[in-house]
This record gives C-alpha cells, sequence and structure tokens, in this order.
C-alpha cells in the first residue's frame, strides 16, 4: 500500500464525536467525517424517515428541517450539523404540527410509494410557513426541487393549496 | 332534488369509490419500511467495481490490497461466482430463433458496457467496501465496441454476441393482407422515420436488496425490492440450487418499479452469492451513478413506417420496419424482444385497415440491457401510427378529430381481430374521441390557436389514440418456457373477531393494490374496510402467484380477490345457517351483521359466527368443520389479454427563439372497464402521464461514440419536475370486460403509452406554420431550433 492510501484511509476511519438535538432529543454520535448528514440520521440514528435519492441535491428526497430551515441532508457533512436542531419527518409527524398536510395528502393520495413523501412534506411545511397563501405557481416553483416519479405533481399541489387556504381560514393551523 | 340511489348507496359497497389507502398513512409519517432502510444483525455490504470500457478483455485482476483491508470480509470475481451459480439466458421458446449468450453474477473473462459490475466487495460498511474497490486493479484489453445501431448491423463488424455470426438478437416478420397491392393502389401514401431515444425507470429508490443465507437451516431469505417475489423465489431457488420452499422473498414497500424492478439483475444475483459463500446477510442499495449505468433501459428504437389512404382518408394498409438495440444481452427471464414485438403488433391497433406488414429487427449493442418499462412499447406504436394519421390528415386537408373519427374501428363491431392477431373483446374508441373533443373545447383551443398565431406565439394541438394491454394470460411468458405465473392466488380468513385477514400475490408498489384489494373484500363480504387486513409481498406467507406487472393488479388480483371473498361467504353463511336454522340462501351479510337477504333484518354478528366456530364448535350440529380460511387461485380465460383503450390530448406552447416547449395541458379519455377505485385510476394516469411526458420532451441516456454514459445523474439526466407539468384533465368512459365478474382491467401504463404521441403531433402542429417537422423524441429544444434552421 503506498502512502497516500494509508492516510486515505486513516482518515477515513477517524471519527468525531457530533451533539444534535434531534426531534426535540439531544443525541450525541460518532461520525467519520466524510458521512453526510442523511446516512447519520438514517444509519447511525435510524431514522430512515429521511430518504436518499440522488445524493446530489437533486431530488429533495433527504430534506429535513435544521435550525428551522429545509436542507439537504445529502449535501452536508454530519460534522457540519455539529450543535445544531434537527427535525426529520418523524419528529415532525409526532408534533402534530403538518397533521394537516398529512391528512390532506392522505384524502388526495397525494403520494405512491411515498419515497420523495418525507421531502415533499418538509417543503411543503416550509412553503407555508413563509407563504399563506401561495399561488398553485408559487406551490410548483417551491417544490420544483422535489422529485416524484409515480404521482403527477398534481395532488400534491392541490394538497397543498388546500391546506393553505384552511389554514387561511381556520386563522392558520399552526 | 335528490339523486337517484346507486349501487354506492348500498352499506359497505365500495368498487367504484374514491377511498383513501389505508397503508398510505404510515408513509406519510415517515414510517415506510423500504428494503434500503432494513438492517439485520451481522449484516455486511456489498459494493461493486464497474468496467469503465464498453466492450474489453479482462485480463487479470489483483485484489489482494482490497482483501488484506480492514474490515473487508470478502473480495469476489466472476470465477468465485460462477461456481455456486448457474448462468442464465435471456431467451423465450417462442421467440424463434432467439438468441443472447448465457449470463453470470460477475464476468468472467469480458465485460459488454460500461458500468457492468465486474468485482464484488462485501465489508462492514458500504464505505469501506467502496475504499476497497479502489485499491482493486483490473487489466482490460480493449476489444472493437458496437455503440449504435448501424454499427451493429454493419456486416464484417465487430461481433459482440458471443457464439453467434452477427448482432441479431431477434427477427421477426408479420404479412397478413396484401400490402403492396393497397399501396400500388393507394390514393395518398404517408411515410416517416422515426428515433426514440434510452431512457430509463429512476425511480426514486434505486434498487435494494438484502440475501440472507443461513447455511445451518439451508435457507435463503431475501429482502428484494421488486414488483414479482415469486419470479425470484422461483430464480435463486434454481440458480442457487436451493430447494424452492426454502427459499424466501419478501418484498415490503418499494420506492417506486415501473416495470424496471422485475428483471434479474447482475448485483442481485451476484448479492445472493455473496451471502451463500459468507454465510452472513449482505446488503446492497445502488447509488444513483449505479442506476443508471446498470437498471434497465427502455425504448431505443429506430421505426420506419408507411401508410397507404384512399382518396377520403381510409386508412388501407401500413408497412413498418422496426430496429430496436437492445444492449449487450437480452434479458432474462422476459427477455428484451418483449418490447419490439409489442410495438409492431400494436401499430395501427386503433384502426380498421387489414393489410399489414411488420418486421422487427432486434440488435445487440455495447450498453446497458433494454427491458420492459412501463407500457412496454406502446409510446412507440402510438407515436409512430398516430403521427402517420396526422401527416396524413394534414395531407388530405381533414382535422384530426375527423380522419380518427373516420377510422377507429367502430365501438359496435366488437369482438375483432387485429391484422397481427390480437382479440379485441370491446372497446370505445369512438365515446372517448367525443368526450376528448369536449373535455378538450377542442374548437375553443383552435381559435385560441389561431389567434395568438397572429401575434407569433405558437400553441400546438396534440390527440393520440391508443389501446393498451392490460392482464396478460400465459400466452405472453408462460408458453415461451418462462416460469412466471399468469394466475394469482388468495388466502381469506375470518378472525375470530370478525375481521378478515387476506393473504394475496399481487403486490403493491404505490399504485393502491392493497386499498382496492380491501375494497373488494370488504365489499364482497359486506363489511367495513378498515375490518379487511390486506397482506401481500412475501412468499413464505402469500400464495404463488404473478404479482404485479402489464396492469394485473386490478383484472386478475381483484377477480381472485372477489372469488375468494365470496367462496368465504359462502361458508360463513352456511354456518350462520346451522346456527339460525335457517336456508343459507335466505341470508346475507351488510354491516357486519347477517342479515334475513330478503327483509335486511339483522340476525346476528359475523364476529358471533366466528365466536362459536373458533371457540364452541362443540354447540355446532355434529360433523360441522367450519371452513373459515379459503383459498382461491385465478387464473385469466376467455381472451388472452384485456384490451383497454383510450385517447389523450395534449395543448403546449413553443417558444420558437429559444426552443422551449411548455406543455399548457392534458387531456385523457380513458376506458378501464370497471372502477374499483376512481381516485386512485386518476392518480395512475397521472403519474402514467407525467413518465410519458417525461420521454417525449427530456429524458434521454445518452452515450457518447467509445461507449460511455454521458448523463448519468439526476443533475444531468433531466426528469419532469414539479414546474414543468402540466394539470391533467381525466375523463372516463366505462366497458368492462365480460370475462370476469369483476369487469376491471389495467390502467398503470394508460398514461405512458400516448403521452410521447401527443406531445409529438401538438409540437409538429405547433410548427406547421414553419414547414417544420419533428419525427423523433424526446424532443429537446434544440432539435426545435434545428427543424426550425435555427441551430
Ligand atoms: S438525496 Fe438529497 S437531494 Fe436527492
Ligand atoms: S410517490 Fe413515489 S416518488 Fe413520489
Amino acid at each position: 500500500m503506498n502512502h497516500s492510501d494509508e492516510t486515505l484511509l486513516d482518515d477515513a476511519d477517524e471519527t468525531v464525536r457530533v451533539r444534535l438535538v434531534v426531534n426535540g432529543r439531544k443525541v450525541a454520535c460518532e461520525v467519520a467525517p466524510r458521512e453526510t448528514l442523511v446516512d447519520c440520521l438514517r444509519n447511525s440514528l435510524e431514522l430512515t424517515g429521511t430518504h436518499a435519492g440522488c445524493e446530489m441535491g437533486a431530488c429533495g428526497a433527504c430534506l429535513v428541517q435544521l435550525d428551522g430551515r429545509a436542507v439537504h441532508s445529502c449535501l452536508m457533512f454530519a460534522v457540519q450539523a455539529d450543535g445544531a436542531a434537527i427535525n426529520t419527518i418523524e419528529g415532525l409527524s409526532d408534533s402534530g404540527l403538518i397533521a394537516d398536510l398529512q391528512a390532506e395528502f392522505h384524502r388526495r393520495n397525494a403520494l405512491q410509494c411515498g419515497f420523495c413523501t418525507p421531502g415533499m412534506l418538509i417543503n411543503a411545511h416550509e412553503l407555508l410557513s413563509q407563504v399563506a397563501q401561495p399561488s398553485r405557481e408559487e406551490i410548483r416553483d417551491a417544490l420544483s426541487g422535489n422529485y416524484c416519479r409515480c404521482t403527477g405533481y398534481e395532488a400534491i399541489v392541490d394538497a397543498i393549496d388546500a391546506v393553505a387556504k384552511a389554514r387561511s381560514a381556520g386563522g392558520g393551523a399552526t | 332534488m335528490i339523486a337517484p340511489l346507486t349501487s354506492l348507496d348500498r352499506p359497505n359497497s365500495y368498487i367504484g369509490r374514491s377511498v383513501p389507502r389505508p397503508n398510505a398513512k404510515r408513509l406519510l409519517a415517515g414510517r415506510g419500511r423500504y428494503i434500503s432502510d432494513l438492517k439485520l444483525p451481522r449484516m455486511l455490504h456489498a459494493a461493486f467495481l464497474r468496467s469503465p470500457h464498453a466492450h474489453a478483455k479482462i485480463a487479470a485482476i489483483n485484489a489482494d490490497e482490497a482483501r488484506a483491508l480492514e474490515g473487508v470480509h470478502l473480495v469476489a470475481t466472476g470465477e468465485d461466482l460462477a461456481k455456486i451459480c448457474m448462468p442464465w439466458t435471456g431467451t423465450l421458446d417462442h421467440f424463434r430463433g432467439m438468441t443472447s449468450a448465457p449470463q453470470l453474477p460477475l464476468p468472467v473473462d469480458r465485460v459488454v458496457w460500461t458500468g457492468q459490475a465486474v468485482v464484488a466487495v462485501v465489508a462492514e460498511s458500504r464505505a469501506i467496501a467502496e475504499d476497497a474497490l479502489e485499491l482493486i486493479e483490473v487489466d482490460y484489453e480493449d476489444l472493437p465496441l458496437v455503440v449504435d445501431i448501424d454499427g451493429a448491423r454493419e456486416v464484417g463488424g465487430p461481433v459482440i454476441n458471443s457464439g453467434s455470426a452477427n448482432n441479431t438478437c431477434f427477427h421477426a416478420q408479420l404479412d397478413s393482407g396484401t400490402v403492396d397491392v393497397a399501396f400500388a393502389s393507394a390514393a395518398h401514401v404517408v411515410e416517416e422515420e422515426f428515433t426514440f431515444g434510452r431512457h430509463t425507470a429512476v425511480t426514486l429508490e434505486p434498487r435494494a436488496i438484502v440475501a440472507d443465507y443461513d447455511p445451518a437451516a439451508g435457507t435463503l431469505t431475501v429482502h428484494h425490492a421488486t414488483q414479482t417475489p415469486y419470479q425470484f423465489q422461483d430464480l435463486y431457488s434454481r440458480h442457487y440450487g436451493i430447494p424452492e420452499a426454502r427459499v424466501r422473498v419478501i418484498a415490503t414497500d418499494i420506492g417506486g418499479s415501473f416495470g424496471m424492478k422485475l428483471h434479474v439483475y447482475h448485483e442481485d444475483m451476484a448479492v445472493v452469492g455473496l451471502s451463500i459463500l459468507l454465510g452472513r446477510p449482505v446488503k446492497y442499495v445502488a447509488d444513483r451513478i449505479e442506476s443508471f449505468v446498470s437498471d434497465i433501459h427502455a425504448r431505443d428504437h429506430r421505426v420506419h413506417a408507411r401508410m397507404a389512404l384512399d382518396a377520403k382518408g381510409e386508412i388501407l394498409a401500413m408497412d413498418v420496419l422496426d430496429l430496436t438495440a437492445i444492449g449487450a444481452f437480452s434479458t432474462y427471464p422476459r427477455t428484451s424482444v418483449v418490447e419490439g414485438n409489442q410495438v409492431i403488433r400494436l401499430i395501427g391497433a386503433p384502426y380498421r385497415f387489414k393489410n399489414y406488414r411488420a418486421t422487427l429487427e432486434v440488435i445487440f449493442q455495447n450498453k446497458v440491457q433494454t427491458s420492459q418499462y412501463r407500457a412496454v412499447g406502446h409510446p412507440i406504436a402510438c407515436a409512430v401510427a398516430e403521427r402517420l394519421v396526422d401527416i396524413a390528415a394534414a395531407k388530405l386537408g381533414l382535422d384530426p378529430f375527423a380522419i380518427r373519427a373516420q377510422n377507429v374501428i367502430a365501438d359496435d363491431a366488437y369482438p375483432q381481430t387485429s391484422p397481427t392477431g390480437y382479440r379485441f373483446e370491446a372497446l370505445s374508441h369512438q365515446a372517448c374521441l367525443k368526450r376528448l373533443h369536449d373535455i378538450m373545447d377542442y374548437d375553443g383551443l383552435r381559435a385560441e390557436q389561431a389567434d395568438l398565431r397572429k401575434r407569433g406565439i405558437y400553441r400546438g394541438i396534440g390527440i393520440a389514440t391508443f389501446v393498451e394491454i392490460t392482464n396478460p394470460s400465459p400466452a405472453f411468458y408462460g408458453v415461451g418456457g418462462a416460469r412466471i405465473s399468469s394466475q394469482d392466488g388468495a388466502i381469506l380468513s375470518l378472525t375470530p373477531s370478525g375481521e378478515v385477514r387476506c393473504l394475496i400475490s399481487v403486490t403493491e408498489q404505490g399504485q393502491g393494490t392493497e386499498a382496492i384489494i380491501s375494497q373488494i373484500v370488504a365489499d364482497q363480504l359486506g363489511l367495513a374496510q378498515e375490518h379487511v387486513k390486506v397482506i401481500t409481498g412475501d412468499t413464505e406467507v402469500t400464495p404463488h402467484g404473478g404479482a404485479t406487472w402489464a396492469c394485473r393488479g386490478a383484472g386478475i388480483g381483484g377477480e381472485t380477490a372477489l372469488q375468494a371473498t365470496r367462496a368465504l361467504k359462502r361458508n360463513i353463511l352456511e354456518i350462520a345457517a346451522l346456527i339460525l336454522q335457517e336456508q343459507s340462501s335466505a341470508l346475507d351479510i351488510i354491516d357486519g351483521h347477517v342479515v334475513d337477504a330478503a327483509t335486511r333484518n339483522q340476525r346476528m354478528p359475523v364476529a358471533e359466527i366466528a365466536r362459536i366456530a373458533y371457540f364452541r364448535s362443540d354447540t355446532l350440529p355434529p360433523g360441522t368443520q367450519a371452513q373459515l380460511t379459503v383459498s382461491h387461485h385465478f387464473a385469466p380465460q376467455g381472451y388472452p389479454f384485456a384490451f383497454t383503450n383510450g385517447i389523450q390530448g395534449c395543448s403546449l406552447e413553443i417558444d420558437v427563439e429559444t426552443g422551449f416547449i411548455r406543455v399548457l395541458k392534458h387531456f385523457i379519455v380513458e376506458d378501464c372497464g370497471r372502477v374499483i377505485n376512481p381516485m386512485l385510476v386518476d392518480e395512475q394516469l397521472r403519474g402514467g402521464i407525467v413518465q410519458g411526458l417525461g420521454a417525449a420532451l427530456f429524458e434521454e441516456c445518452r452515450y457518447s461514440d467509445t461507449g460511455q454514459l454521458m448523463n448519468g445523474s439526476l443533475a444531468d439526466y433531466l426528469v419532469p419536475m414539479p414546474m414543468e407539468m402540466p394539470d391533467i384533465v381525466i375523463a372516463h368512459v366505462e366497458t368492462p370486460t365480460a370475462d370476469t365478474v369483476l369487469g376491471a382491467k389495467g390502467v398503470g401504463e394508460a398514461g405512458t403509452a400516448a403521452a410521447s404521441a401527443c406531445v409529438l403531433n401538438a409540437v409538429n402542429d405547433a410548427l406547421a406554420p414553419f414547414d417544420a417537422t419533428i419525427n423523433s423524441v424526446p424532443i429537446t429544444p434544440t432539435k426545435v431550433l434545428k427543424a426550425l434552421k435555427r441551430f
């Protein structure tokens, strides 16, 4: 084995302790510097609701909330998230914050295989927390980084639109 | 005013009702259980070293350093796996003369496409396995390669199909009627050459598998993200010599499949072998680049077609040559010939003409295999016929609707046999044409188009009629010797609490199989849907069956469930009759209660019957053995396929400066027979159309001259995203099949079948003022600008 290989492998072996608040709970994990946040969430923390579809920021399957904003967990190393508060689909579900979105997606069958769905919901949640009444065009635009192979997107747009209207009518569900 | 009561107003009537899918709640909460989520004790991870060459001899492999790396458990080459795995050959007997070289999990002497897996590493983590890959050296010696269709057909060119004199996989000829005479006497002949690019499924969850061989028990359990667990149970058993009953394939949640996840992949076969070699669970999940270079691709056809018409625009004959390039092997076990075969048999299927001739040539090349993907062959058959019909209409000065109305087989003229031998039970082209005309507001769109054109805005309107193949019988694969079931099975049990458990062989990939099966069971048994639990996707639990492919979930799976439920209901009512001292024919079940069939008066809860049968059988008359579990199998009979039909319309706008196309609205009228859940049908159509629009406008696997895939990532390979996709208007015509009680046909491929054709016609319509035409998909901005001679 030549010298550069050895350095490479030593670096790969080394782990770093990162501390996070995930879904409201303090956690610490040992991660390799090259490990992405999505891998850490899925493998170390066993939060498999966050999915990986492309690992390059193109599909949106890996979106999570980091310090209140939707981020691609595939584009971030776990070490970069040290100290951050992260909400995954599991936490958002349990909190009831997106219950109306989930119910509307269900009612309209705005999902098929469900693989894109956690990312879609996190993006929809982010959109509605910033724009109370987005137009259909704005909804489609906001989702333009979320790939879904199964649905035709329309039911997803309909569901988000309906929730936006219901939240405004009811004085906001959140 | 009160609307008249329909069958939907009965209690527990679920057939025809838009109820949400019970299992979707899990997925919405992030509680899906995909194979990529699975973690087993002692599980190891596989990664593959892939060929950088499209065609090369493997001279030597040096993997010593990789083997020595800490955390690596096994490095396996083609030779290692060849010792335990029987090779496979992707041919079917009924495609006479078809050839394809035998395949092994990993190659032993030659690589035949860029990205082919060559060496496998199994390690404690995927990252370590990938580190080890970097330490492996393979000496390749380049071999001459064939990349395009013409190169592959050149006489004297390189032959990549070992053991054969040329690169032909299959050749077929259809000839019915007097085609030459018809062309000679025709008033009009239209002719065109079409090309269809390669594209691929791009399921959001890539392929995933965990193989777990237990040497002590001699059992193999494979958790496999597949549509067809039974097919893989059979294949793993036979190719690794493990008795079938000791092989279990479990397919839980699948992140999209679309036909792509029912083929044998080299890596998947290898992972099973690696687990056998190690006696431990081994996991492999393809990453996105691996998906692009190793998932099957589809289409890749060049079609030359002619159509003869009389002076009034009556279609007289068609003459077709389809060249299709399938990669280096034919896939197993369904072969790569099915698509071309379907293209030549489906061309012109909606129309009345009788004189038809077609030649199919299926050709090998140094690329990854192509094979069955959603709407196999349909988009090509549809685009060829529908484009020629439009060209003819323009030539004759007819409207696209008028020429179709004149030529489609009349709705009252069934049964009919196509010139290619397909037997149609009952289709509804005329009704669909009329509906589409209405829902599009066709006249309004035309007026608007004319108006806008004056202002330099170029809109196009396209329509395309289609026939879809669903519910295949044994005539599809069985006759060719493939061990692929055309029947499905269900096991239904009444639980002691009066609920129902239904184990069924059709599988769920998000299209809603479990939901519609529970609707059918609840409907037929008179129970609430939430009291029915449907279990799919485990060969050890569910009965053997074909599972979900070629749109057979509702038509075949649904009928299986219906008949099984009726059998269970008979048994329940027999016990009820004994308890109530009544004729069972005088009883029925409504809302979970046994009732008098005539008066609907409640007699006793079904749960009470279950309680008595399970816990107090001593109170039943002597000799009574309650049969509260029934099993039932159903194979389609009658027509070999349940053909469906429909028509799509598209309105789009072309920016003639940039070549960009914006789809404004898409329309579909579709007839899938009995609709079980209208919402799920509509969502199948929408999803299918969007896949078809992707193929029409964006998606293409582009190769370099040296056979390198140049766009193997989601940044380079364009897929339809929400912003580019239109809203889709849907209408239905219902012509149930008389071959089953349920009357349902398939619907999953209808959307994809005609989308390309529709867009192609709409684009050409928009370009008409410029005298520019396009006859290849995907229709990229570059192609538009080239057609406009602006590039
Ligand atoms: S996996 Fe992160 S965007 Fe696709
Ligand atoms: S539901 Fe399958 S990818 Fe969106």
